[in-house]
């Protein structure tokens, strides 16, 4: 037990048995995540019949959009053939190449994961207290916008002015998040309805606030921000590669999530308001300060993940819209990670690889990056319903325990 | 004595307030100070020898030339003095029923008001404005009703986004390789494969809703983009799949203002207005509708009477994913005529909104669907007429109405009780 002291331990809610401190308990949480058995070799089963059946569907959709080769089946069926299987062979080569192939794709792979995996936490974390954050995009924009504004115009020493930017980008998020959480709080606005309409809004205020002086370069007329100031650029880790420093915040955000969610008393409320807020309320706990929290550290992991859009990458300014779809994606990284810090961790590599790799699959074999969604969507699906898979490979059936909710409805 | 007694019972009451009393008393509020509001701002923003003009006829129509000049300033404090008015009837609060009543017919004049400022000195088409706004609404709408359709069975369909953009594509390119007529129902059909995929996920895999719903997402998203730049670039011929003309109805189109708001439209428009009264009456007055609703709210008790509980959702999710369906048709069948990458921008989760909005009725989403369309058509418009606020910010305010709305008025709303748990017969 590492917490002392007369407050409720609150590892008593975990429903698995006590972890060691040390070792997130990857193994029950594997086993949650896909209820197949206990050992480690069936709980990784599914997840890689689910990649493969994935890919396997990916192939044929390869296949049947194969425009050239589909001309050839009438002439020259044999020669049709192997051109389509070349097709695929290409195009998943370069998947494989541009994801873990070299140093530089690797490097690659843990660029696209930065964003990814921050903006998962943030969608993780209300997850687990019952809350749906469709508004990490907003929240992304909110807070990258605040953490462009301190790079930009404090000037300081690198080693503080990353700090204060990363601060402001937090703060920036955690009050666009903390609002949704508050309107919840006070008035019993639906997160859901709440966290879009600040999307817009704060895709809108992005739009205004590049155009006006505080924000707009100078000499420009489009809506483009001021170069945020070198001292508070996002070093890389190594020369010549994009990977910076923000994948070491991101690895911190993820023990900070997990000690947060299964160590504090803070988290232990979240997660007990999230499984029934009725039964937080007669336990004692304010279940409307909760939900401000929630949506406050939601927001500040999500504002975290805006800061990497403009801190940490070429041409270091915000742009219109520039958060991209990264919110959305957050919302299938943290059902894939069930929630869990480190299964979102694991996801956000997994989707970030997939990305990487879908670019230099565009770049030479001509199959377009999209279809690195039609796989994602396709993975988390079968790791979802490992009864599919099980049907497909004819896998009989271990322990169909442990196959938990992960949402519960729209809460009310 | 008495009158003590009588003022102690007076506190205590108020104490007692009910929700529906403190409601009002929000509203109540709310709506003196957009009074005060309304006449400040747009009453006195404008010269007061200003006068708007309100275009309410189309070029070509019938009976052209209607205009509706108008002292604008005059007009505002017109409005503001109703707005004060429904905000004194509502704090009596002797009507609970009409708060919303009063609160609809208050926003709608104060964007009434807010035009009249916006157009002060210049001359605005009204009517263009309301008929975009009834176009702009039906996506918003039929993406509502997919989803209330399916929730009022107690099946989360997160993906009303995924389902509008998959039809669209598929109503496109089946649109211009056979006719458009096919590809209308091509659309539909597909709507209804993808409402069957998600029923089969949550129903016979007990695949968390949300889940299902996103991965719906996500792989349209996907399979569109990737097909349209791998099929549509190297076949661009598959990209133009024309559009349906609208269908004046003889006498009331030519009716001004409600005319070509209403009666000549396309049949899109028409087949959403039937949609909502037919689905509002299916729900409320028939068999099928009191079977949904308590499958929806109790699927035990609704098993325990012989209700097939899984068909009644495989049903009504199907169902659900045809009127999405002919929302994706709608966006490529009769607004824009092409396919683009992620053409649905959102819609579909503003249509989740309309239908929470719209507190999970039909009626409720049509009117959520209308404010939504107003929104996009209040954008659009207003770059005419150049006001001096910034249009980020007009772009903005309807989102903020909502929030607004959502958090003090239309408070908490209820979803279906079952909603998201699958049901597993014992």
């Amino acid at each position: 037990m590492t917490e002392s002291g007369s407050t409720p331990k609150p590892d008593n809610a975990d429903k698995s048995s006590q972890p060691d401190p040390d070792q997130p308990n990857s193994e029950d949480f594997l086993k949650n995540a896909t209820g197949v058995g206990s050992s480690l070799r069936q709980a990784l089963l599914i997840p890689a019949l689910a990649l493969l059946s994935a890919l396997v569907i990916g192939a044929l959709i390869i296949a049947v959009t194969d425009v050239d080769s589909l001309k050839l089946w009438s002439s020259d069926p044999g020669e049709a053939f192997s051109s389509t299987l070349r097709g695929i062979g290409n195009a998943y080569k370069a998947l494989f190449v541009g994801s873990l192939g070299s140093r530089r794709a690797i490097t690659e792979t843990l660029f696209a994961a930065t964003p990814l995996i921050l903006a998962g936490l943030a969608v993780a974390v209300g997850f687990q207290a019952g809350l749906f954050n469709i508004g990490a995009n907003g929240q992304m924009h909110i807070g990258g916008l605040v953490g462009l504004w301190v790079g930009f115009s404090v000037s300081a020493p690198t080693i503080i002015h990353i700090p204060l930017a990363i601060l402001g980008a937090i703060v920036g998020g955690a009050l666009w998040g903390g609002l949704a959480g508050l309107l919840k709080a006070r008035t019993g606005a639906h997160e859901v309805i709440t966290t879009i309409m600040l999307n817009f809004i704060a895709l809108f205020m992005v739009d205004y606030l590049l155009t006006g002086t505080l924000f707009q370069a100078q000499g420009r007329n489009d809506p483009i921000s001021k170069r945020a100031d070198t001292t508070a650029q996002f070093p890389t880790l190594f020369d010549n590669y994009r990977v910076h420093i923000g994948f070491l915040v991101a690895l911190a955000a993820v023990w900070f999530v997990w000690w947060l969610m299964y160590r504090s008393t803070i988290g232990f409320e979240f997660r007990a308001v999230g499984a029934n807020p009725d039964g937080g309320k007669y336990a004692g706990m304010n279940v409307a300060w909760v939900y401000v929290a929630v949506m406050a550290v939601s927001g500040s992991l999500a504002g975290l993940a805006g800061a990497n859009q403009v801190l940490g990458l070429e041409p270091y300014r915000a742009f219109s819209g520039f958060a991209g779809d990264t919110g959305f994606d957050a919302i299938a990284l943290a059902l894939l990670g069930r929630s869990h810090p480190v299964g979102v961790l694991f996801a956000g590599l997994l989707f970030g690889g997939l990305r990487a790799g879908g670019l230099q699959m565009q770049g030479t074999a001509g199959i377009p990056v999209d279809l690195v969604l039609v796989l994602q969507a396709l993975i988390i699906v079968f790791i979802a319903a490992p009864e599919l898979v099980k049907a497909i490979f004819r896998i009989k059936s271990v322990d169909d325990g442990a196959k938990s909710t992960v949402s519960t409805g729209w809460g009310s | 004595m008495t009158a003590q007694i009588a003022a102690g019972a007076t506190e205590e009451s108020l104490h007692r307030a009910t929700p529906e009393q403190r409601r009002a008393r929000t509203v109540g509020i709310l709506l003196l100070l957009l009074a005060a509001f309304v006449l400040w701002i747009f009453g006195l923003g404008v010269e007061s020898t200003d006068t708007s003009t309100f275009n309410l006829s189309l070029p070509g129509a019938k009976y052209e030339n209607i205009k509706w000049e108008v002292d604008s300033r005059m007009l505002s404090a017109i409005l503001a003095a109703v707005i004060a008015f429904l905000g004194g009837l509502v704090l009596r609060r002797t009507y609970l029923r009409w708060t919303n009543v009063a609160l609809a017919i208050s926003l709608a004049l104060t964007a009434l008001s807010f035009l009249t400022w916006a157009a002060a000195g210049k001359s605005f088409s009204l009517v263009g404005m309301l008929v975009s706004t009834v176009v702009l609404s039906i996506p918003v709408t039929l993406g509502a009703l997919s989803g209330l359709m399916c929730e009022r069975v107690a099946v989360i369909n997160i993906s009303i986004e995924g389902q509008l953009l998959t039809s669209a594509f598929v109503g496109t390119i089946v649109g211009s390789a056979a006719n458009i007529w096919i590809g209308f129902i091509a659309a539909v059909l597909v709507g209804a494969l993808l409402g069957a995929v998600l029923a089969v996920l949550a129903i016979r895999y007990h695949i968390d809703q949300i889940i299902a719903g996103v991965v719906i997402n996500i792989f349209a998203l996907g399979l569109t983009s990737f097909l349209a730049r791998r099929v549509l670039t190297a076949a661009p011929e598959l990209n133009s799949p024309g559009r349906f003309a609208s269908a004046k109805i003889p006498f009331f189109g030519d009716i001004p203002v409600i005319g070509p708001m209403f009666f000549d439209q396309n049949m899109f428009v028409y087949a959403t207005f039937i949609l909502v009264i037919v689905i509002h009456f299916g729900l409320f007055y028939t068999r099928w509708g009191l079977r949904s609703r308590s499958v929806g709210e109790h699927p035990k008790a609704a098993d325990t009477v012989g209700i097939d509980v899984h068909k009644t959702r495989y049903r009504n999710v199907i169902l659900g994913g045809c009127i999405a369906g002919l929302g994706g048709a709608f966006l490529t069948l009769s607004q824009v005529s092409r396919f683009e990458e992620n053409l649905t921008a959102g819609i579909g989760f503003i249509g989740l909104a309309a239908m929470i909005f719209g507190r999970w009725m039909p009626f409720g989403a049509l009117a959520a669907g209308l404010v939504f369309g107003f929104a996009r058509a209040l954008q659009q418009k207003l770059g005419i007429l150049g006001t001096p606020i910034p249009s980020e910010f007009l772009s903005m305010l309807p989102y903020i109405v909502t929030i607004i709305v959502v958090a003090g008025v239309v408070g908490k709303s209820r979803p279906p009780a079952a909603d998201g748990q699958p049901y597993i017969k014992q």
